[in-house]
């Protein structure tokens, strides 16, 4: 009898990722990636979406894969650079730039940690044709940082630092990512969410709620708290 | 007299360490809830963190990029001097994070919290935090690096004594189910739990519980350490495991610190730590020698101590006989 887990249907992919191959991504596979990625957060969303900067290069024709990610690395006094371990940042945060973004820059794979709502799936990622990929675990850095066969550039390192700079990496079996979005705006998290929530009544019982109530446990704001 | 460049040399070894090498206490919990973890996800995402800890050791890279915020605990001997006292030990440790921060390599995380100036090295205001605690009888200096992630698992309340056990057990679920979802808490943790105290020593206490005291380790009080496994089997029975996935791993083991406080409250803070605990110890001699371990064995007695007076346990011995 194989173990939990061991089911888990595997997929590796090449960026530029195709519609057809992004179509048929299905939520809890496993995929690696090979070709060339590059990383974008706030810092980057910002500077090109808030201030109109022009992107340092044309990411359409780059790659179609933006990770949410800031690599523990180190430029060396030859100006080269040493990357280390390589793990994702939480990517909710970012939603708000997503829509331009995906019109910006052409990016239909975005990887990152702990996925988006559906929500914002249905309303952001599939009428742009794009995926969720969550990294693993979190992280597994070190297994990423192995993924990582060259840094091609790091743009902006000045200007926004090293945690903040666009890399862009060329990769090799790259991974272990999760589908956690697909085509018809399903999020693996909400499912496995949905799931758990039907046990927590059980779990609560005998429990009480504290004698001090807080703002933000009501929504209403002229409830007592107490 | 200890020299200030052994303690340099130990504390840029110690960054590289807690980056690298996961704890052999934590690593053992972890593949205990591997073998034990029935949800598919949940165990497949356990695996692949086993996997993550041997690719870190061989390829000598951090395990996580993350560095968290990394900080220093120091437990200082009442016996012991160093090389240009305080001030310069505090100099030493600074320059060992922003020297590791380069050559490990690991991510420079901290900014500025307005205007998000970055140094590259995690050096900067009040950063990186540098604890200290004493012990009486010794020469050495224990010196640990801790890096632990600075964005999610963590949450304060102030409770009251009528809140009770039951008031405690609630917000130790609120507060892993609301993290645990989507796995933002990066479980299966250590979770630490301060209880009581003032608002900012509930905080650090909790804070210590989940990163200096090792899996398996128990409170000395016999109903605080009952209270400790009655929380952690409360932790993996809520029907979620690693990432917020279905399954039974959240919770490696659960520490819980007490400290005297207000007559009318009873605050609680809740820690995680993360699935690479990220911790490593070195004691220095008097004589210069340098032993590195796992275990910070922060919380001694003389810590834990409750009297006016401090009598060692030596002194108390001699005094009985």
């Amino acid at each position: 009898m194989g173990k939990p887990g061991d089911k888990l249907k595997k997929v590796r992919l090449t960026t530029p990722v195709s519609a057809e191959a992004i179509a048929k991504l299905e939520i809890g596979s496993v995929v690696t990636l090979d070709g060339c990625i590059y990383t974008g957060r706030e810092g980057v969303y910002k500077r090109i979406l808030d201030d109109g900067t022009t992107p340092p290069v044309d990411l359409a024709a780059l790659s179609n894969v933006n990770f949410h990610c800031s690599p523990a690395a180190a430029v060396r006094d030859d100006g080269s650079y040493r990357v280390g371990a390589v793990t994702a940042t939480a990517s909710f945060r970012f939603a708000k730039w997503l829509p331009r973004w995906f019109e910006v820059s052409g990016a239909r794979v975005i990887i990152g940690k702990g996925g988006m709502s559906a929500e914002d799936y249905k309303n952001i990622f599939v009428p742009a044709g794009a995926v969720y990929l969550t990294t693993v675990g979190y992280g597994t850095g070190a297994l990423l940082g192995r993924g990582i066969k060259h840094v091609k550039a790091a743009h902006w390192l000045d200007d926004l630092g090293i945690a903040q700079a666009m890399w862009v990496f060329e990769v090799e079996n790259f991974g272990p990512f999760l589908v956690e979005s697909d085509l018809q705006g399903n999020s693996l998290f909400e499912q496995a969410n949905a799931q758990i929530a039907t046990g927590l009544k059980a779990l609560y019982a005998g429990t009480r709620p504290a004698i001090l109530s807080r703002y933000g446990e009501t929504d209403e704001r002229s409830d007592e708290l107490i | 007299m200890i020299a200030i460049d052994i303690i340099q040399r130990a504390a840029e070894d110690l960054m590289a360490k807690a980056a690298i090498e996961i704890p052999d206490d934590y690593l053992a919990g972890v593949e205990d809830m591997a073998n034990t973890e029935r949800g598919d996800l949940s165990a497949f995402v356990l695996r692949a963190m086993l996997e993550n800890y041997v690719a870190a050791k061989e390829d000598r890279r951090a395990m996580c990029a993350d560095t968290g915020v990394p900080r220093w605990y120091v437990k200082i001997g009442n016996d012991a001097r160093m090389e240009g006292g305080p001030v310069a030990l505090e100099s030493t440790l600074r320059r060992a994070t922003a020297k590791a921060t380069h050559d490990v390599p690991l991510r420079p995380n901290r900014v500025h919290p307005l205007w998000r100036t970055d140094h590259n090295n995690n050096v900067g205001i009040n950063a990186p935090e540098i604890e200290y605690s004493f012990e009486p009888d010794a020469n050495w200096i224990d010196v640990t690096a801790v890096h632990k992630g600075g964005l999610f698992g963590t949450d304060y309340r102030m409770l009251f004594p009528g809140d009770g056990v039951e008031g405690i057990k609630r917000f130790f679920l609120d507060t892993l189910v609301a993290f645990g979802k989507r796995g933002l808490a990066c479980q299966p943790a250590i979770v630490g739990i301060g209880l009581g105290g003032s608002k900012d020593t509930c905080m650090t206490l909790g804070k210590q519980a989940a990163c200096l005291r090792v899996v398996g380790n128990r409170n000395p009080d016999p109903k605080i350490a009952a209270l400790e496994e009655e929380l952690k089997e409360l932790g993996n029975s809520i029907g979620m495991g690693a990432m917020g996935f279905v399954g039974s791993s959240m919770v490696v083991d659960c520490h819980i610190e007490a400290g005297y406080t207000h007559t009318g409250g009873m605050p609680m803070s809740v820690h995680c730590f993360c699935l690479s605990s990220r911790r490593a110890v070195a004691r220095i001699h008097a004589d210069g020698r340098v032993e590195t371990r796992t275990d910070p064995q922060w919380f001694t007695p003389y810590m834990r101590r409750e009297t006016v007076e401090w009598e060692s346990p030596e002194t108390s011995l001699k005094k009985s006989g």
